[in-house]
């Protein structure tokens, strides 16, 4: 009964299979969210949509093929577990996804916000340079000042809704004292603005309405991009940390029932299945087992658990069932704990100032001065302020950063699409420029170089007999060793002995008889072996001493290749990982990595990348584990497979999609290009300028001639960033 | 050149026409699924009213 009470306070209503109680108000209808990597066409739409629309409890399912998602409305009973084995008998791959991390990408208001005012910047500027060009091909006199009136019209409430986004950028940054691109951005539009209006008010010939929109039109066009990759980074980073949804196993009153970890609370008891990750910090009160700590500390070899042993949030269990009695959660685990050494360490991206900003510094300044000195020598020389201040917002229109503002986020964006086509997604907006810097990577060993399974090195110095004895004794468990040996044993066509009694001893091994021998597979206390620092599985017969199997981390399909890679280039490679000295000596030594540091705790990394970083170096860090998180913040930029922790992916600028390492490499070459590119399109833009300026400070430049100038070259910016691709 | 005085009004007005129709497709979450939508259109199964 108290199961049933307390599972009303659950968090997530879906998350209960518990039937309503007369008391509560009916239940309302829960949204899922699955997401489904394989689809790809107009039949798996509708494959997809039929297979669930016809599950009893589906209200409505939509498929987004854009996201590879489908959205489902359901009764409050139905769970995603009992759709996701419609959609595997329909033939598609499908996960569950937590909602809740989802919410972000969902409500995409600022990207629309954005997109609103570029369409009505676009649509202004439309209309009013079908004005302008009226004026320029000779309207006169009373229709050129209504054409002015007009355009005035239409571009004073245009700008003031499209150029907000500049207009607060700017006055965050005079507000602070500082100068960047928005702030001439906003001079230039608000005295073209002015300058037009006066001349417009004493029928003069020039009027710059067209230039003001058509400038806030393209660098909306580039902030629009800018975000757009972005938000694809985003909602892809986001997916990965959705498909981790937080659910635990509690034990009230002897029985089970399943909560979201957001509301267990310490005392708790909760169940934790072979291949689970513990979701908090506690201590075993019952079961034995095997535990996987290489995500927080390293080590590949496996610890054995039993009561008593306190263990930490993100720990795998292999082998048995274990029940937890919980001792921290949420914000006081371990896992959180260690996100504070990220927070002190995060400083290697604060103090990269990006391209952007450092052409900013330059040209800003330059471009007021040069407006202002335009306008005092106009004015000395005529005496006339109309005429000086017209030619001041003449220079200015002129340099407007319009093709810088592009000049960046066009090669960012199509970088970015390019490398999202290999697997990798560019979460931080420098992280491009950063990678191009780097001459030193750091990589971690477990689950980053080597792929977290175990492989057997020594199959070939066993007798058959021992073979398969072992192999019978491997398959009748689960544990990642056996699995590895038994897979190992099969291919080289060993046939399973008859074994009889064969048991699973949770924590230790199998056991079985042979021949009316006891025959163990398992650690080597257990089988009365001597304790090596290498992972292996023993296996004793009764009567004769224990033999060993020996098992390496296999490497990441493309770690040797990333490795050659960096090496060709003349970068220099570090390895350091948590594990013992032989595993990472034998690694170090078939990459051919010179230097490596083994045993190393997780501060000691941080301080390494630190130490590197000192000497004025710019250091890739590529890790998966907790034990990362701290070097992987202080690194000068960082990578992360997408099978890391939350917590790395989320102090990592990159992640990695694939399995596959070596397009790290490919990434830096890109990243290089990319940075060539941003350089050429900021010099192409300065030779814009260095054409138009002068003419401008004569005073010879008119609304057509800027108009010219501005979109040339805006246009030949982004044509140069489309190279990339 | 009294044209211009139907002429001006008319271009605002078919352009501000255009402006209002993307605005509302924006609002009504037209553009989330663009790859799926130009898919569905290939899909006779459809009708219009959804399920409810």
């Amino acid at each position: 009964m108290t199961a049933q009470l307390s599972s009303g306070t659950a968090a997530c209503p879906g998350c209960i299979a518990a039937p309503a109680e007369p008391a509560r108000p009916v239940p309302e209808d829960v949204q899922i969210a699955l997401s489904l990597p394989g689809i790809h066409c107009s039949a798996c739409i509708a494959n997809v949509e039929r297979a669930l629309n016809a599950h009893p409890g589906v209200e409505d399912a939509r498929v987004n093929l854009t996201l590879k998602r489908a959205m489902v409305k359901a009764a409050a009973e139905t769970r995603a577990a009992d759709l996701i084995p419609v959609l595997e008998r329909a033939g598609y791959e499908a996960h569950e996804l937590d909602p809740g991390a989802l919410s972000a990408t969902q409500s995409d208001k600022a990207g629309r916000d954005l997109l609103m005012r570029l369409a009505v910047a676009g649509f202004a500027s439309m209309n009013v340079m079908l004005l302008s060009v009226s004026v320029w091909s000779g309207a006169t006199d009373a229709t050129r000042d209504l054409f002015h009136w007009i355009s005035a019209a239409i571009a004073l409430p245009a700008i003031a809704f499209s150029a907000q986004p500049f207009f607060a950028n700017a006055w965050s940054a005079l507000r602070v004292k500082r100068l960047n691109m928005d702030v001439p951005i906003v001079l230039a539009i608000l005295l073209a603005l002015m300058t037009s209006l006066w001349e417009t008010a004493l029928s003069g010939e020039h009027a710059y309405f067209d230039a003001a929109l058509t400038l806030t039109f393209f660098l909306l066009a580039g902030r629009y991009l800018d975000y757009r990759t972005r938000a694809a980074a985003r909602s892809a980073a986001e997916e990965l940390t959705a498909l981790e949804v937080p659910r635990a196993i509690r034990l009230v009153d002897e029985a089970e029932e399943e909560v979201s970890v957001a509301s267990l609370a310490v005392g708790d008891l909760i169940i934790v299945r072979p291949g689970g990750r513990m979701p908090v910090d506690g201590e075993i009160v019952s079961g034995k087992s095997e535990l996987d700590r290489s995500l927080l500390t390293g080590e590949t070899l496996p610890v054995f658990a039993e009561a008593g042993l306190a263990v930490s949030a993100g720990e795998v269990n292999l082998t048995g069932p274990l029940t937890i009695r919980t001792t921290a959660v949420g914000e006081d685990t371990s896992l959180h704990r260690m996100a504070d050494l990220v927070a002190i360490a995060e400083s290697g991206r604060s103090r990269y100032t990006s391209l952007a900003d450092k052409a900013a510094k330059l040209y800003a300044p330059g471009v007021h001065i040069l407006s202002a000195l335009s306008f005092l020598g106009w004015y000395i020389y005529s005496g006339d302020i109309r005429t000086a201040l017209n030619i001041a917002a003449a220079v200015l229109i002129i340099t407007c950063p319009c093709a810088l503002g592009l000049a960046v986020p066009a090669v960012t964006t199509a970088a970015s699409g390019r490398l999202f086509r290999k697997g990798m997604l560019i979460k931080h907006s420098t992280a491009l420029e950063r990678l191009a810097e780097v001459d030193t990577i750091v990589f971690d060993k477990t689950g980053t170089l080597t792929s977290g399974t175990p492989e057997l090195t020594n199959l070939e110095d066993h007798s058959r007999a021992d073979l398969e004895i072992v192999l019978a004794l491997a398959e009748a468990s689960s544990h990642p060793l056996s699995v590895s040996l038994a897979k190992s044993a099969r291919n080289a066509g060993i046939k399973p002995a008859r074994l009889e009694d064969v048991v699973e001893v949770p924590g230790y091994g199998t056991e079985g008889t042979y021949r009316g021998q006891r025959v163990r597979l398992g650690r080597a206390a257990w089988t009365g072996a001597p304790k090596g620092d290498q992972t292996a599985a023993w296996l004793a017969v009764t009567d004769q001493s224990p033999v060993a199997f020996f098992f390496s981390d296999s490497l990441r399909p493309g770690a040797a290749e990333a490795v050659q890679a960096f090496r060709d280039g003349g970068k220099s490679v570090v390895l350091i990982s948590g594990d013992t000295r032989g595993a990472v000596q034998t690694l170090a030594d078939k990459l051919g990595i010179e230097t490596w540091i083994a045993e190393a705790l997780p501060q000691d990394k941080a301080t390494h990348v630190q130490e590197l970083s000192d000497q004025g170096r710019h250091v890739l860090m590529v890790g998966d584990g907790l034990n990362d998180t701290a070097a992987l913040a202080a690194a000068h930029v960082s990578i992360s497979p997408a099978s890391a922790l939350d917590a790395a992916r989320a102090a990592s600028d990159i992640v990695l999609l694939g399995n596959d390492l070596s397009p790290i490499a490919d990434a830096c070459d890109t990243a290089v290009k990319a940075t060539k590119r941003i350089r050429e399109n900021f010099r192409i833009a300065t030779v814009y300028n260095i054409i138009a300026v002068p003419l401008a400070v004569a005073g010879f430049a008119t609304p057509l001639i800027a108009a010219l100038a501005m979109s040339t070259s805006s246009i030949t910016v982004s044509l140069n960033a489309l190279r990339l691709r | 050149m009294e044209v211009l005085a139907y002429l001006i009004p008319i271009s605002l007005f078919l352009g501000g026409v255009g402006l209002v129709a993307f605005i509302y497709t924006v609002r009504s979450n037209q553009y989330d699924d663009p790859e799926g939508d130009a898919r569905r259109i290939l899909s006779d199964e459809w009708d219009d009213k959804p399920k409810s």
